[in-house]
């Protein structure tokens, strides 16, 4: 009963209209029962249903920003250019080639290397060439993962290290407005030790033959990437 | 060689270069104990510098540890004393990543330190930031409450690390530790570049 009625208030009768006066829009088009069957055939209903679904919120434009902006801009730094990432990973893979202990002293050579020439860059040292750097260090180091290259411990850390200040002079120096300047560094410096990371247990596969063959593969990918970053850094 | 001198005085100038204080003190809800230790998560110089410390003092053997454990902790608190009850004591942020630069240079070199050795560079590390935080504590018109609460969270974070570091016994992990300790010397020199922009 109770249900009824408010089923009727809402889709009032014809009939319970005075004579004369003009039906709403509602009540000229919908037949009772409509709804109830799960069908609503009123053009009003659509059209508040359509306003309520077109209507304009706030915006509320959410820019990174504070301290976990700065942290996420800096892991996104080193991984938003994939030269960079060539290079980083090849570093992993020729320290995996070489064993122990370069395969741990190449990833520490290289973050630290890389914030100094971050630091070069803050500071207003200029480093001439440097995209030019961060290409050919793709090609030399994936020439180097290619030709499983057994270097000194000594040349090995000085190539890489050198290699690194250009990394780190293009990449260390972005810093948006408003970002925490630690968690920037730290995110940064975090996310080219993962890449290191990772290119490390990629080359743990260098304990098989097959997998001795796939990293010199890998290595050459890389030289190619290299050479294709070169070519449009001479461009 | 004058260039040279000229070039160490403007870094011992940047070093002592005065900030304007940054007194962030959170207000967690649960009381200032707990602000306090919020204060010192949400300060990136201090617990970089105390991981480094604490990554130390692991790598030195057990008894280097338990002498940090000692010095570091109490050391921040006197120091934290001294920076609430004192006027007038300016940020220094250089003299700040410096403290922590030279904390992981040496965790990343694996220099075997004495026991004493590492004690000593704990409590300096500790009574420099100790005295940075109850500064801004002061600032921020903080109590003794807060500090109690950072210096128990430093005393925490210590212990655990230095003990798990102690515990660890394959080679790789030693040097998981080393390369640990060249992050902190990397995001230090980038500080360092930034405190040079004037970004700090």
């Amino acid at each position: 009963m109770k249900k009824t009625q408010v089923r009727q208030d809402i889709f009032p009768r014809q009939s319970d209209h005075p004579a004369g006066a003009s039906p709403r829009l509602d009540e000229a088009t919908t037949k009772p029962g409509d709804c109830a069957r799960g069908r609503i055939n009123n053009p009003a209903f659509w059209l508040v249903a359509l306003l309520i679904w077109l209507w304009p919120e706030t915006a509320m434009a959410h820019v990174e920003s504070g301290e976990a902006g700065g942290f996420f801009s800096g892991v996104s730094h080193p991984i938003s250019g994939l030269d960079h990432v060539l290079a980083m990973v090849a570093v992993g893979l020729w320290g995996a080639q070489l064993g122990s202990p370069a395969m741990w002293l190449l990833p520490v050579a290289f973050p630290m290397m890389m914030a100094f020439g971050g630091m070069l860059g803050l500071i207003g040292v200029p480093v001439p060439g440097v995209e030019i750097g961060i290409a050919v260090s793709g090609v030399v180091l994936g020439a180097m993962v290619l030709g499983e290259v057994k270097a000194p411990l000594t040349a090995s850390i000085i190539l890489v290290g050198v290699f690194a200040i250009f990394h780190g002079h293009a990449h260390g120096t972005e810093l948006a407005e408003g970002q925490n300047a630690m968690l920037y560094s730290l995110g940064f410096v975090i996310s080219t030790g993962m890449l290191h990371a990772f290119g490390i247990g990629i080359g743990t596969v260098h304990k098989w033959k097959t997998g001795q063959v796939a990293l010199r593969g890998a290595g050459a990918v890389v030289m190619i990437g290299g050479l294709f970053f070169l070519w449009s850094a001479m461009g | 060689m004058r260039f040279l001198r000229h070039v160490f005085c403007g870094f011992v100038l940047l070093l002592l270069a005065p900030a304007t204080a940054q007194a962030h003190l959170v207000n967690t809800g649960m009381g200032p104990f707990y602000d306090g230790a919020m204060h010192l998560a949400l300060s990136p110089d201090d617990w970089l510098g105390l991981l480094a410390a604490a990554l130390l003092a692991g790598l030195c053997g057990a008894q280097a540890g338990r002498w940090t454990l000692a010095a570091l902790p109490v050391a921040w608190l006197v120091g934290a004393l001294i920076g609430l009850l004192s006027l007038g004591i300016p940020e220094l942020p250089g003299l700040s990543i410096l403290s922590f630069v030279v904390l992981g240079l040496l965790v990343a070199l694996d220099v075997n330190l004495p026991a004493w050795g590492v004690a000593t560079l704990g409590g300096l590390f500790g009574l420099l930031h100790g005295l940075f935080n109850g500064a801004a504590l002061r600032a921020a018109d903080a109590g003794m409450l807060n500090v109690l609460g950072i210096v128990t969270t430093v005393f925490v974070l210590l212990l655990l690390v230095t003990a798990a570091v102690v515990s660890l016994r394959p080679v790789w992990t030693r040097v998981a530790v080393r390369v640990a300790g060249s992050w902190v010397v990397a995001v230090g020199m980038l500080m360092i570049g930034w405190l040079f922009r004037g970004r700090i």
